[in-house]
């Protein structure tokens, strides 16, 4: 007989969960030991609070009415619900607070592409340490609880989330042609956003600038030579790696085009990248208006490991057949990064 | 012979093929057993692997490749539907100039059939082998239409009746022409697009890097 599940569901059976077990296990270790206390919240929350915040691609997705006729929604991250917790429970207390959860997450998905509608995410918030102290700190958090799982390879890009709307600002691009410019950056089309910057009659200092700046990445070296209108932000994020120890700074990757694809960000973004895995195993970044939404105006950080791509991704580390792997056999793989 | 700055590089079989192998040609890749043998799909001392041009960003996407060309057309099919959705996670990094094409909305010579069966009954069927960018252009236009889907010579679906259009990509016409089919709209232009995988992006940038200033420095790529 089939009995189906709905696609991008899975069960996990003994031997996966107890590789994935372990992956937690660990992970939780390392969070307790840097002061993130563990919390639970319920996966469905009233619609309308959840829509405080700006989630763009990643709003809830599924959506109940309960017995009174209100909206339930399942909830797309853990990052809005302790944002909730925070100005409910902790209204006041004093800063900064330490949060970590290990907890399912529901989303909308793209047919066939293998991506999952429920996801299990491990993750912390910092609320209450601004940038660059908290921003260090999450960083830091996050190199050591990946190394603490034994993840060899990977490598964390930073960027920053205002990066590009301050560069659209200080050259003058006039409000209508924003949009599309960033939706172009978001779709990471840098054909289009070449054509709509044409389009849009820009001097060719400027859309040069616009082309050029979102497509550097690489070492510490990318901060020194930053375009006047990206200094605030490049500057930001030097601050960040000055405070980082050397072992959590050689995984830093300086990527001037990242753009996460959630609303809520307002300054340091980042993205865990392992080269056996074609996709980003995690990320996270500032939130220092999200707080303010819900009553309590606190300048937050934080990031959520997809428990599951960690999980593959240390499979294909241990069995040396990653895919991005197999295609630098040669040894010229990597060399951006030293 | 080794790959180009250590990268895989998915090449699209069909009427890309060509003007992609050149392009790997002008920069220093050895292409001689790639043009010579076309059951081959995998060539790994050269980093090059060979696949239908619709496939091309499903294995970028995945990370089985570093970068792959494909057509502007295979891109836009596959992008999502609703405005704030995604399409494949792949990064579009540079025009390649060739392979240009129109997607085009055709139908039968005389008077347009289409215009008709829009004012007597409310919609247009349209036959396509693109029913996303078939339906997105209906949508923009603000026309109600129904998409038939085939996987065959698209051409024959007005002839028969049983649409009143087709959408499909022209190079030259001549096709439409013989079948007695004329180009009502132009929708989009396409031609081959260089793609990247998100990771390898980040992880090879120097590479990747090294590689797009060599094809901005061709004559015949035009980097828009």
């Amino acid at each position: 007989m089939i009995h189906p599940i709905p696609s991008g569901t899975r069960d996990v059976l003994p031997q996966e969960t107890g590789e994935v077990r372990a992956i937690t296990d660990t992970l939780r270790t390392a969070f307790d030991r840097h002061g993130y206390g563990e919390i639970y919240t319920p996966a469905l929350e009233y619609e309308s609070v959840l829509a405080r915040a700006d989630m763009a691609e990643a709003q809830p997705a599924y959506r109940v009415f309960d017995e009174t006729g209100v909206v339930l929604a399942l909830r797309s991250d853990m990052t809005v619900p302790i944002a909730r917790v925070v100005a409910t429970r902790y209204a006041s207390s004093e800063p900064p607070l330490r949060f970590c959860y290990f907890a399912h997450c529901y989303r909308g998905v793209r047919p066939q592409r293998g991506q999952l509608r429920e996801l299990l995410q491990a993750g912390i918030e910092l609320i209450g340490s601004p940038a660059p102290e908290g921003t260090a700190e999450a960083l830091t958090v996050l190199c050591r609880s990946l190394d603490a799982v034994g993840l060899k390879d990977y490598r964390v890009g930073m960027g920053d989330a205002s990066l590009f709307p301050a560069l659209m600002a200080s050259l003058q691009v006039r409000e209508p042609v924003r949009h599309g410019l960033l939706e172009a950056l978001v779709r990471r089309d840098f054909v289009e956003l070449g054509q709509r910057l044409h389009d849009a009659g820009l001097d060719g200092q400027a859309a040069d600038l616009l082309l050029d700046v979102p497509q550097r990445r690489g070492g510490p070296e990318l901060l020194t030579d930053a375009p006047e209108p990206a200094v605030e932000a490049v500057t930001g994020m030097r601050r960040v790696y000055e405070l980082l120890d050397p072992d959590v700074a050689e995984r830093v990757i300086f990527d001037l085009g990242l753009i996460r694809n959630i609303g809520y960000y307002t300054g340091a973004v980042f993205e865990v990248y392992d080269p056996a895995l074609g996709t980003p195993i995690g990320g996270g970044g500032r939130y220092d208006e999200l707080l303010g939404r819900f009553g309590r105006a606190l300048p937050a950080v934080g990031f959520a490991l997809d428990v599951d791509q960690l999980h593959q991704a240390l499979a294909g580390e241990e069995r040396g057949t990653g895919l991005l792997l197999a295609g630098s056999a040669d040894g010229a793989g990597g060399g951006a990064l030293s | 012979m080794s790959p180009i700055h250590g990268l895989k590089i998915a090449v699209p079989r069909g009427a890309l093929f060509e003007g992609t192998v050149d392009l790997l040609a002008a920069l220093g890749l050895d292409t001689e057993e790639l043009r010579a043998n076309d059951r081959k799909l995998l060539f790994e001392d050269i980093g090059v692997i060979t696949m239908r041009p619709s496939d091309v960003p499903t294995y970028v996407e995945a990370g089985a490749a570093d970068l792959g060309v494909t057509g502007k057309d295979v891109l836009l099919e596959q992008r999502g539907h609703a405005p704030n959705e995604h399409g494949r996670d792949v990064y579009e990094l540079l025009d390649l100039g060739f392979g240009r094409c129109t997607m085009v909305m055709a139908s039968k010579a005389g008077p347009d059939p289409a215009v008709e069966s829009l004012r007597r009954l409310g919609v247009m069927r349209v036959a396509t082998k693109y029913p996303r960018i078939a339906a997105r252009h209906l949508e923009e236009t603000g026309r109600q239409g129904e998409i038939v889907e085939v996987k065959g010579s698209v051409e024959l679906a007005p002839l028969t009746g049983m649409v009143d259009a087709i959408v499909d990509l022209t190079a030259t016409g001549t096709t439409l022409r013989e079948n007695n089919l004329v180009v009502r709209e132009e929708i989009v232009v396409c031609t081959a697009r260089l793609i990247a995988n998100p990771v390898a992006h980040k992880l090879k940038a120097a590479q990747i890097d090294a590689l797009l200033g060599q094809l901005r420095g061709l004559p015949a790529a035009s980097a828009s």
